[in-house]
Parts: C-alpha cells; sequence; structure tokens
C-alpha cells in the first residue's frame, strides 16, 4: 500500500541525500519525494510517497528516519483528511488536425496549455496523482514526447500542523 | 583575540576533557598538528589510520568516555572508513576529524580529495562537512553531545584547509540546540510495570543480556534484577563482561556458538527479556524457531530496534540502567526453581569442552589458563576469527568494559589497535589481545606503535596457520577443500623482535602456564606465539539459519 509522509527536516546541505540513501540501503521503495523551504527557512517540508506492505515494514521505515539527526517531526497524513496536489508538464505531440482534441481534454481537467509549437504542446495540469495520471492516460495516443511531475505535495486540512 | 579553526578544534577538545587524539597527518591537517605540536596536545601516531579509528574506539570501549581520531583528507580519510563501521555497528562514541580541500576546490576531483562525508553517511550516526569556520565551535559541541548521548555512534567532521586556517572569535558554546535529537531515556512506567508482572508471572523466564547494558553502565542493577528474581542470563558477544561468566545464574554465550545451555534455555522459555540486544542473526539463528514458546520484552535506548527483527510484546524505549532501577524494586523473588533446576542441569551436562590431543596445544586450553592466571580481571580485545569464539567461550570475565571485539561488523585487525587505546586509557590494567595469525596481519604495523609508546600491551597469538573460522566452514559446508585459508606466515617472534617487543614461543603443552606465566609479568610489551592445534574447530556451532537448539559438534560430560 501506498502512503504518504510529511516529514519536517533542517533545511541543511545533504539532507536529502540522508534520506534517499536510507531509502535504498534498507531495500525501501520511494515513489515520490518533493521538497521545498516552509514558513521557518531553517526547516524544509518533504512529502515522500512510500510503498509498504505491511504495518511493520512503516513503522521500521518511519523509526529509521527518526533516527537521522535532521528529521524534526514525521507524520504519516495517509488517512488524514488532507490537501493533496501535484503538478506535472506534459508535452504531446501535436499538429492543427487534432490540437482541438487535445484543448477539449485540457478544459476537461481544468488544466492549461502553456506552450505551443509547430508539432507540441505543453500541458500544465494540478491535482491529485489519480488526476494527473489520468490526463496523461488520455493524452497518450497523441503521443507523448517528454513528461515532468513535481511529485506530491500535501498538508492536513485542519488547524493544527502535521 | 580571534583563534584559527585548528586552534579551536584543540581548544574544544579541552573543553570536551578530551585527554589524548589517535591520528596520521597528511597535507591537509598540517595546520591541526601544527596546532596540536604548539599546545602539547597528547597524540599517538598511529601506522595506519584504521589503526587509529580502532585505537579510538579501544579507548571508548574501554573508559566509557569518546575516542578521538584525526586523519588527512582522501586517502587518509578513506582509511577510517572500516573502524568507523565498526564502531557504528558495536555503538561506540567515536568523533573523527578529517582534513579535507579548501571549500573553493571542492568537488573538482581536486588532489586527495574524497567525499568523505557522502562515503561515510551510512557508517556514521551523523556527519558534518563545515562550510564557515564560524559554525566550528558549535558543530564539534554538536558531535559530541550526539556521539556519545542516546544510542552512541561515531561521529565524523570534515575540515577544508581554509577552515582550519579561517580565523574566528571563539566562544564554546554551553547547550546544543538540534531539534530533530531527543533520545529518550526513562522508560514508560505502565510498561515497565507490564514488564514487572510478566516477570511474576514466568515459569521459565531468561536475560538476554547484550552490548547495550554495558554502553548504559547498568552491570550492577543486572546482577541484582538477576539475583532478586533468580532468573538465569544469557549473554552476547557483546554483553559477555556485562554479567560475571562465574556466576550461578549464567548460562554463556547464546547463538551460532553459544552453549547448549543458553540456546536450550532460549528455545524453551516462556519470558525473554531483552537488554540492550538486537536479535541479531548470529543470535537468533532461524528467526521463525527463536523462542518460539516466549513472550518477549525489550528494552533499547534505539526506537528502530524494537521489534526489528522479531515481534516484540512489552517493549521499552529508555536506557537500560533507568529502566532496571525503576523495574527493581516492582519485583519480587519469582519462583524459578525448576526452571534453574533443569537449566543448570543442561550447564552440567553439555559444559563446554574439547579434545586434550597429545600433539597439539589446544587453543581453549591456552585462553582457559590464561582465564586462570589473570583472574577474569584482564581487558581482553580480540580479532576477528576462532580464536575470538574462543575467548568468549573460555575466558571467565569478572568485569565490566573488558571485553572489546568487534562484534556487529566482524572486523578482523580490531584488536590490536584497540588494545593501544584501552592501554592508554587504562594505563594501569593489563590489557591483552588475543589475535589469530590471519588478523595480526591485518594491522601489525601497530606494533611499531606499541613499542614507541612502550606501551605494556600482551599479544597472545593463536596461531593454527590458517583462517581457521574460514577454514571451519570449508570443512563442514565444502567438503575440505580449503580455498585460500592456508596462511603461509612470517616469523612472527623475529618479526616482534623487529619491532623491539620481547617475543615467547609457546609449542608444549606442558609449558602453557610457565610460558604465560612469564610473558604477563614482563612490564613491556610482549607476543606470545602459541602453535595451536591447525584443524581445531569451534563447537558448539548451529549451521547457517538453522534453529539455535540443533547444535554441531556438542559433547556430553
Ligand atoms: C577484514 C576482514 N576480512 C575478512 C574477514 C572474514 N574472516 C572472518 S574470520 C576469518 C579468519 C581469521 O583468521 P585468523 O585471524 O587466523 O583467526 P582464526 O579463525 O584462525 O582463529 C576471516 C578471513 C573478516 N572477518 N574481516
Ligand atoms: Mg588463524
Amino acid at each position: 500500500m501506498k502512503h504518504t509522509l510529511a516529514l519536517l527536516v533542517v533545511n541543511q546541505p545533504g539532507v536529502m541525500a540522508r534520506i534517499a540513501g536510507l531509502y535504498s540501503r534498507r531495500g525501501y521503495n520511494i515513489n515520490s519525494i518533493a521538497v521545498g523551504e516552509t514558513e521557518d527557512p531553517k526547516v524544509s517540508r518533504i512529502t515522500l510517497v512510500v510503498e509498504a506492505e505491511a504495518a511493520h515494514e512503516l513503522e521500521q521505515i518511519t523509526k529509521q528516519l527518526y533516527k537521522l539527526v535532521d528529521v524534526i517531526k514525521i507524520s504519516d497524513i495517509t488517512l488524514d483528511d488532507s490537501v493533496e496536489r501535484e503538478l506535472a508538464l506534459i508535452k504531446v505531440k501535436s499538429s492543427s488536425a487534432n490540437r482541438s482534441e487535445i484543448l477539449q481534454i485540457v478544459d476537461i481537467f481544468r488544466a492549461k496549455i502553456v506552450d505551443v509549437s509547430r508539432s507540441a504542446v505543453i500541458i500544465e495540469v494540478t491535482g491529485t496523482q489519480d488526476k494527473v495520471e489520468a490526463i496523461i492516460a488520455l493524452l497518450k495516443p497523441f503521443g507523448l514526447v517528454e513528461i515532468a511531475r513535481t511529485g506530491k505535495v500535501a498538508l492536513v486540512r485542519s488547524a493544527v500542523r502535521a | 583575540m580571534k583563534l584559527t579553526g585548528a586552534q579551536i578544534l584543540v581548544e574544544c577538545l579541552k573543553e570536551e576533557g578530551v585527554e589524548v587524539l589517535f591520528g596520521y597527518p597528511g597535507g591537509k591537517v598540517l595546520s591541526i598538528y601544527d596546532a596540536l605540536y604548539q599546545d602539547d596536545f597528547s597524540h599517538i601516531i598511529n601506522r595506519h589510520e584504521q589503526g587509529a579509528v580502532h585505537a579510538a574506539d579501544g579507548y571508548a570501549r574501554a573508559t566509557g568516555r569518546p575516542g578521538v581520531c584525526l586523519a588527512t583528507s582522501g586517502p587518509g580519510a578513506t582509511n577510517l572508513v572500516t573502524g568507523l563501521a565498526t564502531a557504528y555497528m558495536d555503538s561506540v562514541p567515536v568523533i573523527a576529524f578529517t582534513g579535507q580541500v579548501p571549500t573553493t576546490l571542492l568537488g573538482r576531483d581536486t588532489f586527495q580529495e574524497a567525499d568523505i562525508t557522502g562515503i561515510t553517511m551510512p557508517i556514521t550516526k551523523h556527519n558534518y562537512l563545515v562550510r564557515d569556520v564560524a559554525d566550528l565551535p558549535r558543530v564539534i559541541k554538536e558531535a559530541f553531545h550526539i556521539a556519545t548521548t542516546g544510542r552512541p555512534g561515531p561521529v565524523l567532521i570534515d575540515l577544508p584547509s581554509d577552515i582550519s586556517d579561517g580565523k574566528t572569535r571563539f566562544r564554546y558554546p554551553e547547550k546544543v540546540s538540534l531539534p530533530g535529537y531527543k533520545p529518550t531515556y526513562n522508560g514508560n512506567f505502565k510498561q515497565i510495570k507490564a514488564m514487572a508482572s510478566a516477570l511474576r508471572k514466568a515459569e521459565k523466564p531468561v536475560l538476554y543480556v547484550g552490548g547495550g547494558t554495558t554502553i548504559s553502565g547498568a552491570e550492577q542493577e543486572l546482577l541484582e534484577l538477576a539475583e532478586k528474581t533468580q532468573i538465569p542470563v544469557v549473554t552476547t558477544l557483546m554483553g559477555m563482561a556485562a554479567f560475571p561468566s562465574s556466576h550461578r545464574l549464567a548460562l554463556g554465550m547464546l547463538g551460532m556458538h553459544g552453549t547448549v545451555a543458553a540456546n536450550y534455555a532460549v528455545t524453551e522459555c516462556d519470558l525473554l527479556v531483552a537488554i540492550g540486544a538486537r536479535f541479531d542473526d548470529r543470535v537468533t539463528g532461524k528467526v521463525e524457531t527463536f523462542a518460539p514458546q516466549a513472550k518477549i520484552v525489550q528494552i533499547d535506548i534505539d526506537p528502530a530496534e524494537i521489534g526489528k527483527n522479531v515481534p516484540v510484546d512489552i517493549p521499552i524505549v529508555g536506557d537500560i540502567k533507568k529502566v532496571l532501577t525503576d523495574l527493581l524494586p516492582l519485583v519480587t523473588p519469582g519462583d524459578t526453581g525448576a526452571w534453574l533446576a533443569k537449566t543448570g542441569a543442561w550447564k552440567e551436562k553439555y559444559a563446554l569442552s574439547y579434545e586434550r590431543n597429545e600433539k597439539y596445544i589446544a587453543p581453549q586450553e591456552v585462553l582457559e589458563i590464561l582465564s586462570e592466571l589473570t583472574k577474569g580481571e584482564a581487558i581482553i580485545c580480540t580479532e576477528v576469527g576462532q580464536h575470538q569464539m574462543w575467548v568468549a567461550q573460555y575466558y571467565q570475565f569478572t568485569k565490566a568494559r573488558s571485553f572489546l571485539t568487534s562484534g556487529g561488523l566482524g572486523t578482523m585487525g580490531y584488536g590490536l589497535p584497540a588494545a593501544i587505546g584501552a592501554q592508554i586509557g587504562r594505563p594501569n590494567q593489563l590489557v591483552i589481545n588475543v589475535a589469530g595469525d590471519g588478523s595480526l596481519q591485518m594491522n601489525i604495523q601497530e606494533l611499531a606503535t606499541i613499542a614507541a609508546y612502550r606501551l605494556p600491551v600482551k599479544v597472545i597469538l593463536l596461531n593454527n596457520s590458517y583462517l581457521g573460522m574460514v577454514r571451519q566452514w570449508q570443512e563442514h559446508f565444502y567438503a575440505k577443500r580449503y580455498a585460500g585459508t592456508f596462511l603461509e606466515n612470517p616469523d612472527f617472534i623475529k618479526l616482534a623482535e623487529a619491532y623491539g617487543i620481547k617475543g615467547f614461543l609457546l609449542n608444549e603443552r606442558e609449558k602453557i602456564k610457565d610460558v604465560l606465566a612469564e610473558a604477563l609479568a614482563v612490564s613491556g610489551p610482549v607476543l606470545v606465539e602459541c602453535r595451536v592445534n591447525p584443524e581445531e574447530n569451534v563447537f558448539p556451532m548451529v549451521p547457517p539459519n538453522g534453529a539455535i537448539n540443533q547444535m554441531m559438534g556438542v559433547m556430553e560430560s
């Protein structure tokens, strides 16, 4: 099962390497990792999406992460009421013949076309990972040239900090 | 007044009460060596950086205080790697300083540049690359704090040469502020009560004691607990010296080369209390058959150790000394008479034994006699192999912090430099390195360090002309195809003497006691080469991934 972990870490060079290294070394899989500064410039927020079969496995991952001196807090927000977003840029082959068809899809997903060239368009979409996957699937028949995804970022809805 | 980074380093060492530094010089630590020289700071020059880091580790294990070492950039730094990994696996507080190319040249494959913080990330508790001399006092303060608190471990500080040369006003911080580092010391009291009640109800309980007990300094509390509750004690390799080997309740080491009594007791127990022990595969054998009927209590300061390898019924995160102190008033003498009778009978029936042989000296006998002659009071270091296991089996430990051995990593070449550190940390103690012929040659250059500083370390070499432990596996699991394990060795006595160390040859069984006694009586360093039976095996033995109660080579007495 996929879990979303929200980490607060000390904003320090090398902290991403420590986290990524720990995962590969202990044989765990990371689906995505997104990082950025928080309201406090000394602290960064990392959103990790990880694969863990048993509860025991997730517990081990969390404890191992906590052992890193730079990790301040870890919350498993998988089941929390949270807002989750991912941004993707999708470059699709396109000619004047099929552009309107692509536009329709873009409209339905409330995405945007942010660049147009003679043979391709770049589409920007924001949403849950499911939504991003869905639009990619629909655009695939036109020919995907390149995709850039940020990985998921998330915040819990309530006023408390997770 | 402003100080250079190198001077600040020396000032910080003094603030931390460091009395000695183990190291090896080079281009990127010249300023640091100069500052040490100008300050007349006590410094040991090993003959290899691996020697320096193991010596710092041995110093730490023998004294309980952090060991500190220093190496230059590039090859000096990479030579520390095995020693740091050794310290990491056995939770030893070591602080390593490395020189580095100047910050302006970082990342350009500069001469003698190695990314040592990258390399050591998985084998240190934490590490730092200092980029601003103003950060140096804080970094050193944090490093000592991290290395010595919670579950101890090595910390490395990489110092670019412009940081050592850069100047700043020096002020040593009083406190550390590490929002992500808050070890738990006090055990949850509800859990401690649950443990007390489990102890009361158990009919066949066992205390399973590991190295964490020594790190926490909880030997006395452990002894009280065992005696008050009358529960038998099994120890891991790292826990051997935490409980007196000759105690009535001691069943000896458990696991792959454990005693029959210890392994049977664990297999049959209904309550297993892990005290600073981490259910290593060398202990558990096949996990599914390990303590199959037992309720499991685990006390450990590292939450990640709890339930890592084996599911736990009553987890207690905390410092062992504190937890046992809280527990002691709650426990009552248990009714373990029948159980003690049973474990006692195993202990007697399957006492460790070996065949005495007319032709060869049995290494076990050498160690039995060594144990007698030293009354179990020496600090014993070992290398890795059969000799290490025989020490664990036959030396009758009586004192905390008296057994220095690489348990987790199993590092050949550890013992000799560790003995240097131990002897410097505890100058009035008898320090002995029990070595194998293979291992001794992995850091044999440290004989020069021993001679140069006139350290009275005693090396007892059990020479079987084999990488004996590997040969034993080849004998049993590879039809005696001894690939790469026979050693054509140098003349160890001549070698010792070339270093200025007195050598003794022991090759007659009748003379074991006399030669050992004579060698131990020498005031300086000695090397005793014991020519032992080349094909002796360490028994009992649990075959790899077997159940620990199914051992090979069991003898009944
Ligand atoms: C650095 C290192 N290399 C290889 C090994 C694998 N190994 C484990 S025991 C052993 C044999 C050690 O031989 P020796 O020191 O003569 O001790 P003996 O087993 O003969 O007592 C070897 C090669 C190791 N533990 N450490
Ligand atoms: Mg040997």
